[in-house]
């Protein structure tokens, strides 16, 4: 395996033939409802930590500056969870996630500050060039930067390696194709991370972020690490967005199985998956009919619990606002517009009611 | 009657569609200049084709004319007006400033306009801030609010250059705004861009956190919705008619995830006059067309009195 080097000739990325980064803390926020407390925090890092995990994303389930009304609150704000996981690495690097427009550089640096030295900056597939401000300033301060192109399925895969290009120019050392809704199937996921290895693959690494709505999240994982993505997002339990995560401790039996060194250790993952998280999870993601609407209808996973809180305020399907919300292109970000369908549906109800 | 000469410093989306709209719809404003940096800009070309003096050579040219403008409109980037408005001052220019460098108050007309007439500097937030700032002031006259919080969605096509390389200070200034002139003790400000095709309208959800007790108060709600109403007519009436509601404000109680929070949300539609742009580019609009009332009226108050006494 050889190494991805700058011009300058350092080493970019990750040494490892695949990295597996941990978003438990990240993406697992949302079906936690945003509520994780301090002690879960340093129980999972400790964990993963010791089992070899390489990168550990803790932050709001949207990020940094999350904490909202239109996404949920935090009950512990983001900077102080990071602070409490880097405590407890001792040699894993701590994540952070930013959404341009939602989290600032302000943010970043505070992040930093408390102990984050990945910078993760996230932006709708077709959007990269607002995160050239974020790229450069994580540079600056001297993070380890990811790009994330959401809803990678909404565009081929040309145009998303010009995307990708734009983030890699910015300062991006791995471009992730992020599979947000769980809805590319298969080569839908490896055409993708092909397309950008050949796009960017001598100036940064590539990387692979899938759901399990429609359960191919860690098969195509497995396709993506083929095609030439050097890091994988998973979660331990799935515990993610919609229908969760790739499983962290699935995915590293199976790459162990494959012979694909991820220098991770499958039985402490096993047992930290069983006995530190099960415990704590009162929504272990799950493929539901809403769960798997949000990857039939290619929507962003975080969407799932907004529509079932509007669906059960309004009195209507959660599954069908997925639908519309899908039908309308709504994009991460856009909670508020569940609100906004299952208004509409109730008043075409009423009206229905009253002719 | 003379008119006030304009300048637009800026010829992207929204330098462009004030161009129009100062055409179309001023009679205290004459548009004279538009100034950019770039000699290809198709901007500059479109305000040469509809009779507007245009130079590729910066502020630098403007300010060295012999007929200096009344009112500069800076539809820049937040950078260049910091180095520009002392310029602007130093001649005695009035400054409109489009860009969220906040040199100067910040102005909304529905909220302060009155407020801010004899400034000499005057910051319009963003697109964003004029949509949702209103709103948060509507509520917090009837009720304290501790907290706001809005959502712009925009379409991609409708965010220019401008607005992608500062989406940083749109959300701070924008936050900032929520606080300063619609009254929340805190604000934060969320922007997406949608490039959903055909492009999606410009869409605002605002959320002020209101005191629990309203919940259990009818007559409370009642006022806070009449308030809201009001001023989404006042702006529909005076400057943006394409500004609505898209439902009932909607009243909800504590939620352990809002922190024990309850709210009122607002969902707001901005519908362009397409001046520029088509009407999907209700952002544009909502900045210009509050940009171009705050000009009309300091043209009219000050500067074309002064003018015809002379």
């Amino acid at each position: 395996m050889t190494d991805t080097r700058d011009k300058a000739g350092n080493i970019i990325g990750t040494q490892r033939e695949v990295r597996l980064t941990d978003t438990t803390l990240r993406d697992g926020s949302h079906p936690m409802r945003h509520r994780f407390t301090e002690q879960q925090v340093r129980a999972v890092v400790r964990g993963l930590d010791q089992a070899g995990v390489e990168v550990i994303e803790v932050t709001h389930g949207d990020g940094l500056g999350g904490s909202s009304f239109n996404y949920g609150f935090s009950l512990v704000e983001s900077f102080k969870l990071i602070e409490a996981a880097a405590e407890e690495a001792q040699r894993a690097k701590i994540a952070c996630l930013l959404l341009p427009g939602l989290g600032t550089i302000e943010d970043l640096k505070t992040a930093y500050a408390a102990g984050a030295k990945v910078a993760r900056i996230a932006t709708h597939c077709t959007e990269a060039d607002i995160s050239i401000q974020h790229f450069g300033a994580a540079r600056e301060i001297g993070m380890e930067t990811v790009g994330f192109l959401m809803l990678s399925h909404r565009i081929p895969p040309a145009q998303l390696a010009e995307q990708a290009v734009i983030m890699a120019d910015a300062g991006c050392q791995c471009v992730y194709v992020v599979d947000s809704a769980g809805a590319l199937i298969l080569e839908e996921a490896s055409d993708r991370v092909k397309a950008l290895v050949d796009a960017i693959g001598d100036r940064a690494q590539v990387g692979y972020h899938g759901h399990q709505n429609l359960s191919l999240g860690l098969a195509n994982s497995i396709l993506a690490q083929r095609a030439g993505a050097r890091q994988i997002d998973v979660a331990l339990c799935s515990l993610g967005a919609g229908a969760g995560n790739t499983p962290t401790e699935v995915m590293a039996a199976v790459f162990d199985r494959l012979g694909v060194k991820t220098e991770v250790d499958v039985f402490q993952l096993l047992d930290l998956a069983e006995n530190t998280v099960r415990p704590f999870i009162d929504r272990l993601p799950f493929m539901d009919q809403g769960s798997v609407m949000v990857g039939y209808a290619g929507v962003y996973s975080s969407f799932l619990l907004h529509a079932e809180r509007a669906a059960e305020r309004y009195g209507v399907p959660a599954h069908e606002l997925l639908q519309v919300a899908g039908e309308r292109g709504y994009v991460g970000g856009q909670e508020d517009m569940l609100i906004d369908i299952a208004l509409e549906k109730a008043a075409e109800r009423t009206g229905e009611a009253k002719s | 009657m003379s008119k006030a000469i304009a300048a637009i410093v800026g010829p992207g989306n929204i330098g462009s569609d004030l161009m129009y709209k100062l055409l179309r719809r001023s009679d205290a404003m004459e548009a004279r200049y538009m100034i950019g940096v770039d000699p290809t800009s198709d901007g500059l070309a479109r305000a040469r084709g509809v009779g507007l003096t245009a130079s590729a050579e910066g502020v630098d040219w403007l300010l060295r004319q012999d007929e200096l403008p009344d009112i500069v409109f800076e539809a820049t980037g937040a950078r260049a007006h910091l180095a520009n408005a002392p310029r602007y001052r130093e001649l005695g220019i009035m400054a409109i400033d489009l860009t969220p460098a906040a040199v100067g108050p910040y102005c909304v007309p529905a909220v302060n306009l009155e407020a801010n007439l004899d400034q000499m500097n005057l910051n319009m937030v963003t697109c964003g801030g004029q949509a949702t700032v209103p709103i948060v002031a509507a509520v917090s006259r009837v009720v304290p609010v501790d907290y706001a919080e809005i959502v712009s969605s925009l379409s991609s096509k409708s965010a220019g250059p401008g607005t992608r390389a500062n989406i940083d200070e749109f959300t701070e200034t924008t936050s900032d705004a929520l606080v300063k002139v619609g009254g929340a003790t805190r604000g934060k400000a969320i922007i997406i861009l949608n490039p959903a095709e055909p492009p999606m309208m410009m869409r605002n959800t605002v959320f002020c956190s209101i005191p629990a007790a309203v919940l259990d108060d009818k007559a409370l709600q009642d006022q806070v919705s009449e308030s809201i109403h009001k001023m989404v007519a006042s702006i529909q009436t005076s400057y943006v008619p394409g500004y609505q509601m898209k439902a009932e404000p909607q009243f909800e109680a504590p939620k352990d995830i809002w922190n024990g929070m309850a709210r009122v949300a607002v969902f707001l539609q901005v519908t362009g006059r397409g001046d520029y742009l088509p009407e999907y580019a209700g952002n544009l609009d909502i900045i210009t067309s509050a940009a171009a009332q705050v000009g009309d009226l300091i043209a009219q108050r000050r500067i074309i009195p002064a003018k015809d006494s002379k």
